[in-house]
């Protein structure tokens, strides 16, 4: 790992360390407790958003690892969240299973789904898979809608049972706060450590060149099915904590758009980085969110008749915006800038 | 009796198909990018053949001259603006660029044309519904044949016949190559752009004509033409017919006789069993790679 001049570990413990520095220590404390305290400082809105943002941190960290990490591109990432809020509604509905009951099996169902969509991937790469998992895309929400409309709802709007944590009951998104961000936070942490592992390090030889990978002795079809499964598991819990956040499931939350938009947060933070990630999602939905009062101040200058389509629209418009100018001049996304930010204090004043 | 007009349904409904999967196998040829924004592009297209016979309210052949002049004109601002710089970059790269202009466009629509559904005039393509024997032939469709055919001969002329032609195929041989054989690249790759917008244009408004264009949903429908292109084959254009039609016929047969909504989704189910056993589609070639 690289380490700024001066800095020692004379430990292997200390060299392993995933916090190291104590500006690292300082860092992971001071947020922690800011998180923990923050539904006693904000309102109700801007809790909503920080749980959506949470809850998108734990997808497109689960897509990073599979297209960051080991080069696999997915636009099924949105449908494999589809499958762990869907199978989680059907168990808590049909089968009055608890909230945490069915979780482990909603996210294990999407795991295993996404691992028959990512059979394909043995054989192709490139484009080719990126239609492979478009099919995943196709194919599933029209499953959930068609194939047995009376378990999951078809098209309509399902709600599940409000579920409770050790005698609270999760009613309000103060209280859910703390559960998406658990699993926020702890996905973070274990991407980052995954992608030191031996599992990353095959990931990423995976994707630099397959075949040298494999003559090194990476077996790509078990890693390439590894990392299937594990960014659909990351899909999973992100579809449960969809499920937990709005208090129902429906289809047209997973659609190839909202795959469009997990991919481009990938692009927008920068691939195969897990802080980049974590960006990427903030300064997506953010801008999001920014755009809806441009959106609504620009509508109001125009008729009522086009004022509902200008603000429709500001919101794909801008955001294919930003993705286009992101890909032509910072392909390296947010994380690398925070890398050339981090050198050039560090270096002051001289420029290099 | 009801499999022919089935049949007859699925070869007119494949034509349209296969315009777009021209289109798409087009630019793959020459410049290596998988164009995953083609639904945009031609609901686009079809939204400003629309404006100016409805808003404008040109006759035919003006409307058509214009809009062929705004697709020139959207072709050549894509390459430039888009596709240039991303030259060169990992695949990653250009499909989110290609996903990227998709959603950009899907914006600019959904501000210009709203999201509702935009329909042609009814009569804007002469003639009626045709009974042979029993089988009914709409003229819309049979028109939208027609002109795919049309296009796709006129295509094969200027492959064949003319030096512009010639040198695209030889850039689809080989970039650099032909480079210093003399070909301009760039103007070539603007060219590839601005025709693969006029075939999805045509489409659009073969498209639109039938079904009426959203900016949401035409998207959706024309992505079926990337099963058909996988089926023929990445690098073929006979492959790319031949492949719009299949899935044309396919989708008519299995509508037809099993169910609407399943033959929605047999494009897809095809293109997942080729991705299986035979990635490189009919008529494609099979890559070999070293290290």
């Amino acid at each position: 790992m690289w380490r700024p001049c001066g800095t020692f570990d004379d430990t292997y413990q200390s060299d392993m360390a995933i916090v190291r520095t104590p500006a690292q220590i300082g860092l992971l404390v001071g947020s922690l407790v800011v998180l923990a305290l923050l539904p006693l400082i904000v309102s109700g809105a801007t809790i909503t958003t920080v749980n959506l943002i949470a809850l998108s941190i734990i997808s497109v960290q689960g897509l990073n690892i599979l297209t960051g990490l080991t080069g696999q591109i997915s636009l099924g990432q949105g449908a494999f969240m589809g499958v762990g809020a869907y199978t989680l509604m059907m168990l808590m509905n049909h089968l009055a299973f608890s909230y945490w009951l069915a979780l482990p099996f909603a996210v294990t169902s999407a795991g295993l789904v996404g691992l028959v969509f990512g059979l394909p991937s043995l054989r192709i790469k490139g484009f080719y898979l990126a239609m492979a998992t478009l099919a995943a895309q196709v194919l599933i929400p029209w499953m959930i809608v068609n194939v047995r409309p009376d378990l999951t709802g078809g098209t309509d709007t399902v709600n599940i049972p409000t579920p409770s944590l050790f005698g609270v009951v999760l009613s309000n998104q103060g209280s859910i706060y703390y559960v998406i961000m658990f699993f926020g936070v702890m996905s973070i942490f274990m991407t980052r450590n995954l992608a030191r592992s031996k599992l990353g390090r095959a990931f990423v030889a995976i994707r630099d060149n397959d075949l040298a990978a494999e003559i090194m002795g990476v077996e790509i079809f078990r890693y390439k099915m590894l990392s299937f499964f594990i960014s659909s598991l990351y899909a999973g819990l992100a579809g449960c904590m969809w499920a937990l956040w709005m208090g129902a499931v429906n289809v047209d939350a997973f659609s190839l758009d909202a795959s469009i938009w997990y991919l481009g947060m990938i692009i927008v933070g920068g691939l195969g980085s897990t802080l980049g990630a974590a960006l990427g999602v903030i300064f997506i939905r953010l801008l999001d969110l920014g755009v809806v009062p441009l959106g609504a101040t620009i509508a109001a200058l125009f008729p009522p008749m086009v004022e509902n389509a200008i603000k429709n629209g500001t919101g794909s418009l801008i955001f294919g915006l930003v993705l286009l100018l992101f890909i032509i001049h910072e392909p390296r996304g947010l994380a690398h800038r925070w890398e050339i930010i981090k050198h050039s204090y560090r270096r002051w004043p001289f420029p290099y | 009796m009801l499999t022919a007009q089935f049949l007859i349904t699925g070869v007119l409904t494949g034509g349209i198909y296969a315009l777009i999967a021209v289109s798409i196998v087009l630019v793959y040829k020459a410049t290596r990018v998988f164009n995953f924004a083609v639904g945009e592009i031609l609901t686009l297209g079809g939204l400003v053949f629309y404006s100016f016979v409805v808003w404008c309210r040109l006759p035919l052949l003006p409307a058509c001259l214009a809009a062929f002049m705004m697709a020139i004109v959207a072709g050549s601002l894509v390459e430039r603006l888009v596709f240039r710089p991303l030259l060169g970059q990992p695949i990653l790269s250009i499909i989110m660029g290609t996903l990227a202009l998709a959603v950009f466009l899907k914006g600019v629509m959904l501000i210009v044309w709203t999201g509702y559904t935009s329909s042609f005039p009814a009569d804007m393509l002469p003639g009626r519904t045709i009974l042979v024997g029993r089988i009914a032939i709409s003229h819309e469709l049979l028109w939208s044949s027609v002109i795919a055919l049309i296009a796709l001969v006129i295509l094969g002329y200027f492959f064949i016949r003319t030096q512009t032609g010639l040198n695209m195929r030889a850039i689809s041989e080989d970039h650099e190559l032909s480079m210093t054989c003399g070909v301009n690249i760039t103007l070539c790759f603007s060219i590839t752009w601005i025709l693969a917008v006029i075939l999805g244009s045509i489409s659009g408004v073969l498209l639109g004509n039938r079904i009426g264009l959203t900016p949401v949903i035409t998207p959706l429908i024309a992505l079926k033409a990337f099963p058909a292109v996988i089926f023929g084959g990445l690098e073929s254009i006979v492959g790319a017919v031949v492949g719009g039609m299949a899935i044309g016929i396919i989708e008519s047969l299995i509508g037809g006789f099993i169910s609407p909504t399943v033959g929605e989704i047999s494009a897809y189910i095809i293109l997942l069993i080729v991705l299986l056993f035979r990635p490189e589609g009919l008529f494609g070639l099979e890559r070999i790679e070293r290290v």
